[in-house]
């Protein structure tokens, strides 16, 4: 049998999904098999010119985890949808955007201040003792990657192919992944661009718990503030979960063992495109029913004050696509300035 | 008084069928004059706004949203308007932390009789909206080419 050709690449990534291929275990063995690894920084020695050698289109599956955070990310990205025939967006980092998407809201200089100039633990010698550029010293150049004033997902740099949600994607996606791989070597079938791999439902279908006919919120809660009922529902206790507006798949690790709410790591539930927006609305709706005309405008307006944080809570792991378009404009406007 | 960025704001305002609508009708039948910067869509209930509404408009263009429904109490379906403030509270203080300046989106209660403050409310709001800085997405969006 003929072995196919396997990279995983990554972005700006913290390693879990590379730890989650690995905490395979044995279901790696009939991988192993039928696979020839071309790319993977954690497991084989190939560097990034092994790659380059390689002819258009030769590797057969490429995961990439992670999202794009600086111009290497972003080459990286070019040239494995250039080598790959299909290009897998692995982990909700390379979905959506993941956890650093949180950075979105401030530019590369910002980030780069307030991390190296201004950040704890730094002495006073000014800003000139840390080079944040990523140019140093013309003549002796040395360069980095340049850190991009955006962190979007994969999709927003190249084309992909399917995707494989979650922080960190699991195993009941892998055994779903191996399928693919296993038709793709005996009939060379693959399913349908844009497929999502994962549960075709929202997250509350799945979930175990007990739910009122009726919820509402009257007082919000934080997860440290509450040690909640295992059998209740979440919402119904005052913790925002992000269940209603998530794709289902993830077997229930949350909201189970855990105890904690969901924090929307899969993403939208099918057939909702702003998933953030739609769960905010949602909240809001819920938050003090039926007795707002009792609470009147500035109870309510204290009651709302209990949603801390709603980009981080609403947004954990998507970027909103306002602020996809901002920084693609910027993005655009800057290279045609560079051009000019 | 500061200087004036954007000299023609386009302004998107959802009018709740029951209220804000009428008062719209009732300025236009009154010969009310206020700036024709304003494009305005009928909703059912202000409690039909979706935040995506708010943030599409946005995206596509608009410098400033406003959503206008009935006086708290008042709501032909009881409790929409209550829903939209909640809301509307949320995305203002999402649009904040998103560095999309939160004066750009306007709540008001504007009654169905209420044609003088209709007028007030738009004319106030497009002043403000003259001194802040164009929507950064302005050239692009659709909005931009809705042509008066």
């Amino acid at each position: 049998m003929t072995k196919i050709k396997l990279a995983v690449a990554a972005g700006s990534y913290c390693g879990g999904c590379d730890m989650s291929i690995i905490d395979l275990n044995e279901l790696l063995i009939p991988i192993d098999e039928v696979i020839e690894l071309q790319y993977w920084q954690l497991a084989a020695d190939f560097k990034i010119k092994d790659v380059k050698a390689l002819k258009d289109n030769e590797i057969d599956i490429t995961l990439y985890h992670g999202p794009i955070r600086t111009s290497e990310h972003a080459e990286l990205a070019h040239l494995f949808r250039k080598k790959s025939k299909v290009l897998i967006a692995y982990g909700a980092c390379s979905c959506f955007g993941g956890i650093p998407q949180l950075a979105n809201p401030f530019t590369a200089s910002e980030l780069l201040d307030e991390t190296y100039v201004h950040g704890y633990n730094m002495d006073d010698s000014g800003p000139n003792h840390m080079r944040t550029s990523s140019e140093y010293k013309k003549g002796r150049k040395m360069t980095l990657p340049k850190l991009l004033d955006s962190c979007l997902p994969l999709s927003s740099e190249v084309d992909v192919d399917y995707y494989v949600p979650g922080c960190p994607p699991v195993r009941d996606q892998w055994l779903v992944l191996i399928d693919i791989i296993t038709n793709f070597i005996k009939n060379g079938e693959l399913p349908p661009k844009g497929t999502v791999v994962a549960g075709d439902k929202a997250r509350c279908e799945e979930c175990g718990r007990e739910k009122p006919d009726e919820i509402v919120i009257n007082k919000f809660l934080r997860p440290y503030e509450i040690n909640p009922d295992p059998e209740k529902c979440l919402l119904a206790q005052g913790l925002i979960c992000m269940g209603p507006a998530t794709r289902a798949g993830c077997g229930n690790q949350c909201t189970g063992d855990a105890n904690m709410p969901c924090r929307g790591c899969f993403g939208p539930a099918p057939e909702v495109d702003e998933p953030g927006l739609k769960m905010l609305s949602a909240i809001a709706s819920i938050a003090g029913a039926k007795k707002e005309g009792e609470l009147g405008e500035e109870g309510l307006k204290k009651l709302m004050d209990q949603v801390v944080d709603p980009f981080g809570t609403f947004y954990r792991f998507a970027v909103p696509q306002i602020l996809m378009h901002i920084k693609q404009k910027k993005a655009k406007e800057e290279k045609s300035d560079s051009v000019k | 008084m500061s200087k004036i960025l954007n000299p023609e704001p386009k302004v998107i305002a959802f009018l709740c069928k029951w209220c804000s609508s009428n008062a719209a009708d009732l300025a236009g039948v009154t010969r009310m004059k206020y700036p024709d910067n304003v494009i305005t869509i009928e909703t059912p209930c202000s409690g039909r706004v979706d935040p995506n509404y708010v943030f599409d408009s946005l995206t596509e263009g608009a410098d400033g949203v406003i959503v206008a429904g009935c006086h708290p109490g008042d709501c032909h379906y009881v409790v929409g308007n209550y829903k939209t403030l909640k809301r509307m509270l949320l995305v203002k203080e999402l649009a904040r932390q998103l560095g999309i300046e939160e004066e750009r989106i306007l709540l008001e209660w504007i009654s169905s009789a209420e044609a003088k403050k209709y007028v007030t409310v738009m004319k106030d709001f497009i002043e403000k909206l003259k001194r802040l800085p164009p929507n950064p997405l302005k050239p692009h969006g659709l909005i931009s080419e809705v042509k008066h």
